[in-house]
């Protein structure tokens, strides 16, 4: 793959950066260019605001990886799960720090940065989100006025207004 | 639109086909179809041909020339299409070739669907595989297509109590009834112990939940209706024929456990038909995975969401049931060459309603159904074919 | 010094895996359990195979960042300092900068001093934030190190790491004083395409490791005015959980002192992270008014250390976000030996 390919998508892989339609307000991840949802969808062609995922979740489904996939052959098994933000989008991720057979539906979860592959031993290195247990410390604390912007979780500032 | 008719089948042995190459399977499918048809060369408008990844897998674009060139027919300048919907790309294809002749576009279309996979490693075709999921939000993340499937499965349990054991029948069953069909890759019958105790893929699923991969092709010759019993005494209507598309993503789906590509390429199909789910006598669908084949008999509309385990694990869609499915032996034991998955579920269906399918024959065949799916159900087709009497 | 400069923010992260010495010396026929009570090492932590000192970097900023409730856009410079950058070339800095959104205004480096590489860059960012360059800057010690199979290093090096913002506003511990003490002292190395380091066997004691630590314990204290007993809290470079004891005891400082400082006894020597992650768990219990000296060392040679002064601030700074480096001490998943090899890339793999 060439670097490009990954190197276009690390706002999104490293920090969870979204998008909102600002019709209907409900928030993608990743980003897209028109709402599906939205009545008015074709209008919001062009205005769709970034939005910051907090990298906050659970666990909708989840399965152990025994024949990994190209670059977590190291990591067998591994297990891998969609879990609903509590933005509200969908993702798929793997999940660590845990037991894989501890892992269940329902299992609240937050984002961490990992390795995802590297391009053989002279290639470049790829990094994104996966999971990890989440417990009540890696709650980040509401402080409403101390700063106009605080950090999220999944790395990148969260307006401090724009929480759902 | 006028009525189209299947005219001829044919289809090669499905497997690890070593001795053979693309362009040799691709050509005696086609050969077998015309033959079977009893048509000639010189009557064809074009070729519609399904595959799904030549170029990963053998290094080679552009195979529908290729195929046409070897099959003797270059001088003739047909047109010739290649269609790619991942594991859907041979039902694609029949859609397309389909519209050609409905349209009056064309008389008379050859649409085949051929795959070789064993010209790679397994693990270069595991990646192949997976790229008809979404690539940048799914297998960059760890995903390949069984743990797609497996996610399914898991939330299919959760949420409507489906077992372990429910699932593994319906990998016992693609091979009874693989055990049946010459063409089949495994012909051999598999115990539901066999099925629980196999090699982990992505948990629950097992190594025999799993489809394997396999070389082989197949094909349909196309014609109107009204034309048809001139080439054959045994014309089958293809009677309905949709393409339906949904997120490429799985969490991205309304649910997890429904592919609502199926579910509404199934309504335009029967509405188009005008039959019901019911009217059904056999249907090939998409058994890739044992949960697959499952949920697959729900977006159909064979039974209600969340009973396709019991359903199945009750006989309801054995060889005794009221509607047989997979009599080939399904992706599980026929086989599974992507692109030639969904013409070889037609020439089986044609089969059936025909009387020609040997052990395997079901009785009172009139009505039948072909599911094909690319992906993890971005794309969904569904066929209905009636005899005509 | 400029007396408003200090630690703003903090962040520790140290891999979910640990391994014994018993279990490595089991391997090597060695007596293990001897060499770790000889090197005061219990368990040594293992980062997973998706770990490396970027995603260690990562973490322990991410934590920092929201504990101090500071916006990345604010960073004006991060330094990470390590000896196992993933790349030898590309920086480790720049994807950690992009990681926590701190990209694009800002300028950023790694920095490489064997052990001591973190320090550097708390100095640095001291510096830049003193000259009013920056008004946050970001250092971080991490490594995820590697002694050859059966070498003495592999009973002791592991993977961990800690991040510091340093600024001017809402100071958690000011630094009062810093000084370096320096040499060029062969003890420990590693030539470019080497997989594993070499070094000087029991030369890293006495001409390396102590000198430069005691030297520089010692210009601290008499730039600063202090004598051991000012000290709440004293953190040690700690290669081992032996040497910081004992040079601890030569410069007069008492168990209680060096209690909360010590933390490689417990998770092995992360190198770049040992310093660092000892002076996040002293801080995560100091109170207002506790001085701190920190004294780090890094092969080479050198040294450098901190004269820290514990503020009110940190009353009101939040301590109760992410994992307390005691978690990590006490914590984590102790693996066999043949998983370790095989998460550390210890196994030649076929193919590719």
């Amino acid at each position: 793959m060439s670097v490009a390919r990954f190197w276009r998508e690390t706002p999104r892989r490293y920090n969870l950066g979204g998008c909102r339609c600002p019709t209907c307000e409900t928030v993608y991840f990743p980003p897209r260019g028109v709402c599906p949802v939205c009545a008015k969808h074709r209008q919001s062609i062009g205005r769709m605001e970034p939005y910051q995922l907090s990298g906050e979740g659970e666990v909708v489904t989840f399965t152990i990886v025994h024949d990994a996939a190209e670059g977590f052959e190291m990591q067998v098994p591994y297990a891998l799960a969609i879990v609903r933000t509590v933005e509200g989008p969908q993702l798929t991720g793997s999940v660590v720090d845990i037991d894989p057979s501890e892992v269940s539906i329902g299992l609240r979860v937050r984002a961490t940065f990992r390795k995802l592959r590297e391009e053989g031993a002279a290639g470049v290195i790829h990094y994104g989100y996966k999971f990890a247990p989440m417990d009540e410390r890696h709650r980040p604390p509401k402080r409403p006025g101390r700063s106009e912007r605080v950090p999220s979780a999944a790395g990148a500032p969260v307006a401090a207004t724009s929480g759902p | 639109m006028r009525d189209v008719a299947i005219l001829g089948v044919g289809q090669t042995r499905f497997g690890e086909l070593w001795d053979r190459s693309f362009r040799e399977i691709g050509i005696e499918a086609g050969f077998q179809a015309l033959v079977d048809a009893k048509l000639s060369s010189g009557d064809l408008g074009a070729l519609y041909l399904g595959n799904m990844a030549s170029g990963s897998l053998i290094a080679q674009e552009h195979i529908a020339p290729l195929i046409l060139d070897y099959a003797g027919l270059a001088g003739h300048h047909l047109g010739g299409i290649r269609i790619e919907g991942g594991g859907a790309s041979g039902a694609l294809a029949l859609h397309e070739g389909w519209l050609a002749v409905a349209s009056g576009a064309h008389d008379f279309v050859v649409v085949g669907g051929a795959e070789k996979l064993t010209d790679v490693p397994d693990t270069e075709a595991n990646r192949v595989a997976s790229g008809t999921a979404d690539h940048e939000w799914e297998v960059v993340f760890g995903a390949t297509l069984p743990a797609l499937w497996a996610m399914i499965a898991r939330r299919h349990m959760h949420d409507f109590g489906t077992t372990r054991e429910q699932l593994a029948r319906v990998a016992v069953h693609a091979h009874e009834m693989g055990s049946k069909n010459p063409n089949a890759h495994y012909r051999n019958k598999i115990s539901l112990e066999a099925v629980l105790g196999a090699t982990p893929v992505a948990e629950p699923l097992g190594m025999l939940d799993c489809a394997p991969f396999s070389d082989g092709a197949a094909a349909v010759v196309l014609g109107p209706l009204d034309r048809a019993r001139k080439f054959t005494d045994t014309p089958v209507r293809l009677l309905a024929s949709q393409v339906a598309c949904d997120t490429m993503a799985v969490h991205h789906r309304r649910e997890m456990t429904t592919l609502d590509s199926t579910v509404v390429a199934a309504k335009r199909a029967f509405a188009q038909a005008r039959r019901a789910p019911a009217d059904v006598r056999v249907a090939e669908i998409h058994d890739a995975y044992t949960i697959s084949g499952l949920i697959a008999l729900e977006d159909l509309g064979f039974v209600e969401k969340g009973e396709s385990g019991r359903a199945f694990e009750s006989g309801a869609f054995g060889p005794t049931g009221k509607l047989t499915v997979n009599t080939s032996g399904g992706l599980k034991a026929q086989g599974r060459p992507f692109g030639a998955v969904g013409v070889a579920q037609v020439v089986e269906i044609v089969r059936q309603l025909r009387g020609e399918a040997g052990d395997r024959q079901v009785g009172g065949a009139e009505l039948g159904l072909a599911h094909d799916v690319g992906g993890t159900g971005a794309t969904s087709v569904v066929h209905l074919m009636e005899r005509v009497n | 010094m400029k007396q408003d400069t200090g630690i703003v923010s903090y962040g520790a992260y140290v891999p979910r895996y640990r391994i014994t010495p018993t279990e490595i010396g089991r391997v090597w026929g060695t007596d293990g359990a001897a060499m770790g009570a000889g090197l005061a090492v219990k368990r040594k932590s293992v980062p997973a195979p998706d770990e490396d000192t970027i995603t260690i970097s990562t973490e322990a900023l991410r934590t920092a960042l929201i504990r101090g409730a500071i916006d990345p856009q604010e960073i004006g410079a991060i330094y990470v300092g390590s000896e196992s950058h993933p790349y030898a070339v590309k920086p480790t800095a720049t994807v950690v900068a992009q990681a926590v959104g701190a990209t694009p205004n800002l300028t950023a480096a790694d920095f490489e001093f064997a052990c001591k590489a973190g320090t550097a860059a708390i100095q640095t960012c001291l510096g830049l934030v003193g000259a009013e360059m920056v008004r946050y800057g970001v250092a971080i010690g991490s490594d995820t190190s590697q002694g050859a199979p059966g070498d003495a290093l592999e009973y002791s090096a592991s993977a961990g790491g800690a991040a510091f913002v340093i600024g001017r506003e809402r100071v958690i511990a000011t630094v009062r004083h810093t000084v370096s003490y320096t040499t060029d002292t062969p003890d420990f190395w590693r030539r470019e395409g080497q997989h594993y380091p070499s070094h000087g066997g029991r030369f890293t004691g006495e001409p390396a490791y102590f000198r430069h630590v005691t030297e520089c314990a010692h210009r601290m204290m008499e730039q600063a005015g202090t004598t051991p007993k000012s000290y709440a809290h004293v953190v040690f470079h700690q290669p081992n959980g032996k040497f910081p004891q004992r040079v601890g005891k030569q410069l007069g400082f008492t168990d209680a002192q060096m209690r909360y400082g010590l933390v490689t006894p417990y998770i092995g020597n992360t190198y770049s992270g040992a310093a660092l992650i000892g002076l996040a768990n002293v801080l995560d219990v100091a109170k207002p008014g506790d001085q701190v000296l920190v004294v780090g060392y890094g092969s080479g040679a050198g040294s450098d250390a901190f004269d820290l002064l514990v503020t009110d601030e940190i009353a009101r700074y939040d301590r109760t976000y992410g994992t307390p480096v005691q978690e990590f001490l006490d914590g984590g998943v102790e693996i066999p030996y043949a998983v370790y090899a095989k998460f550390r890339g210890k196994i030649r793999m076929g193919g590719s």
